[in-house]
């Protein structure tokens, strides 16, 4: 049912754990399933220079964790607010239809990471 | 591989697939009057009396069908006449799902509640049991959780109120004793791909004298209740699997609960684990889990991944995004439901898988709640 893209982030889940000193971090509920996520970023200088995650949900939402962390770590905070599901789930090689909300709850807590920081900076 | 998926399906035996491939050389119509046709009258007659056999009733009871949903079906929406029907709140989708149509057509259906062990009350079958009442529909043993319930009492229960019990057999057939007239019940469905037999075939048990409506007609087969040229080949292998799960029964199930009990203390030492279903009162070969702190569809994957077969009734793996409503029924938390992992064995399993099975699922469990925010709390 998964594409291979898919089945490597879900075996190997890349930047995997928590991260002990985060500059941000955001949790995110799905409405949907039930499913929770938690993102940790570390930023210099507005780049997001290490991430981390940690995902109770569905091998699509391990994956997704997995790959928006990789797609996000060296970027600027503007770049990586800019990801959208469609681009997760692109850089995944295509997600199921009914799998297509997983990719909202890592973005969601991505989101609530880069608040998390630029309100603590404040 | 280790298959532990019995619950889903079963491969066909070498014996079965035997006797399918030599009824495949019969290719006449049963209804045909040639010698062609006659052929493969007797064969369908014959399979038909040796599921009587199985089912301890007479051959003129057994209607085939194309399978346990469709037997399910024809128990409830061939009812001939409206009026209130009960059914347990942990029937399968293929006994709600036709409840759900009655109820359009002037029906009124009402679920039986179970105990946190998915039991149903004979007690509270009577309370509920009303003077309109035409059907009571329970199932034998749970799909997912395992749960046997207490068919004989429930069948008292109707039959002294005058009431049809129809009982979703599926699971139980050739794994402990299926006898329609010793549980008091008018219809039972049972299915061939459950006991090593072809997919595509079942039968519908119709105690003499009940009168259903056909979901099918036409050329008026199965004593007008099913039409449609029999599934000749299908049948065969159905009774050929049948009379050897019956034959092999006593043993077979024995040496299967004592896996499920290794299986099943075996996952116990898991931490933050849960068996579902009861202890006592559960199918030969099923262990239910719930593992608190991950999600069962990721579960299922990296147990596939490790070579091991098994399911899930998580909300992540349901078409609805909804925990299963035998788990909700049973009383589980959400979270909790999430982490649920079925285990079902059955004739190609040996200790060794069993002691495998649980290394890898301690091995997954442990490295999926790495994963999980969730660290020994919600
Ligand atoms: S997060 Fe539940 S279905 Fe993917």
């Amino acid at each position: 049912m998964y594409s291979e893209k898919v089945m490597d982030h879900f075996r190997n889940p890349r930047n995997q754990g928590k991260l002990e000193d985060a500059d941000g971090v955001g949790t995110a509920g799905n409405p949907i399933c039930g499913d929770v996520m938690r993102f940790y970023i570390k930023v210099r200088n507005g780049k997001i220079i290490k991430t981390g995650w940690e995902t109770f949900g569905c091998a699509a939402a391990i994956a997704t964790s997995s790959a928006l962390s990789e797609m996000i770590t060296g970027k600027s905070l503007e770049e990586a607010r800019k990801v959208t599901r469609e681009a997760i789930a692109e850089y995944l090689g295509g997600l199921p239809p009914i799998k297509k909300h997983c990719t909202s709850l890592a973005l969601e807590a991505l989101k609530k990471a880069i608040k998390n920081y630029e309100e603590a900076g404040k | 591989m280790i298959y532990l998926d019995h619950a889903a399906t079963t491969p066909v035996r070498k014996e079965v697939l035997e006797a399918v491939t030599e009824a495949f050389e019969i290719f006449g119509n049963p209804s045909s009057l040639h010698a062609a046709g006659t052929k493969a009258r007797e064969a369908v007659e014959e399979s038909r009396e040796t599921l009587a056999r199985a089912l301890r009733c007479s051959p003129e009871e057994v209607v085939f069908t194309s399978g346990g949903t469709e037997a399910n079906n024809l128990a409830l929406k061939g009812l001939p006449e409206r009026g209130h029907v009960l059914v347990s709140s942990i029937e399968h989708p293929s006994v709600l799902e036709p409840a759900g149509s009655l109820e359009k057509l002037g029906f009124e259906v009402e679920r039986i509640p179970v105990d946190r062990f998915g039991l149903v009350d004979p007690e509270r079958v009577a309370e509920m049991i009303r003077k309109d009442t035409v059907l009571v529909s329970v199932m034998h043993a749970n799909n997912e959780i395992g749960t046997v319930q207490p068919v004989r009492e429930i069948g008292k229960v109707c039959r002294d109120s005058g009431v049809l019990l129809h009982v979703d057999a599926v699971q139980t057939f050739g794994k402990i004793e299926v006898d329609p007239k010793r549980m008091n019940a008018d219809l039972v469905s049972v299915s061939s791909h459950k006991i090593y037999g072809p997919k595509g075939v079942g039968a519908l048990f119709v105690r003499e004298g009940v009168k259903l409506k056909p979901l099918l007609s036409g050329g008026g087969q199965e004593r007008g209740l099913r039409s449609g040229t029999e599934n000749v080949q299908g049948i065969v292998g159905f009774a050929k699997a049948a009379e050897l799960a019956v034959a092999e029964m006593e043993t077979e199930s024995r040496r299967l609960e004592r896996l499920r009990d290794r299986l099943i203390s075996g996952l116990s030492e898991i931490p933050d684990s849960f068996l579902n279903g009861h202890p006592k009162k559960r199918l030969p070969n099923n262990a239910h889990f719930c593992f608190r702190f991950i999600e069962g569809e990721s579960a299922v994957l990296m147990l596939s991944e490790e070579g091991i077969m098994v399911s899930t009734a998580s909300a992540c793996s349901s078409r609805k995004l909804e925990p299963s409503h035998v788990l909700r029924a049973i009383g589980l938390r959400r979270e909790e439901a999430h982490g649920s992992v079925r285990y079902t064995l059955g004739l190609g399993n040996t200790k060794e898988q069993v002691e495998k099975a649980i290394e890898a699922t301690e091995r997954v469990v442990e490295k999926l709640r790495e994963i999980s925010p969730f660290k020994g709390k919600w």
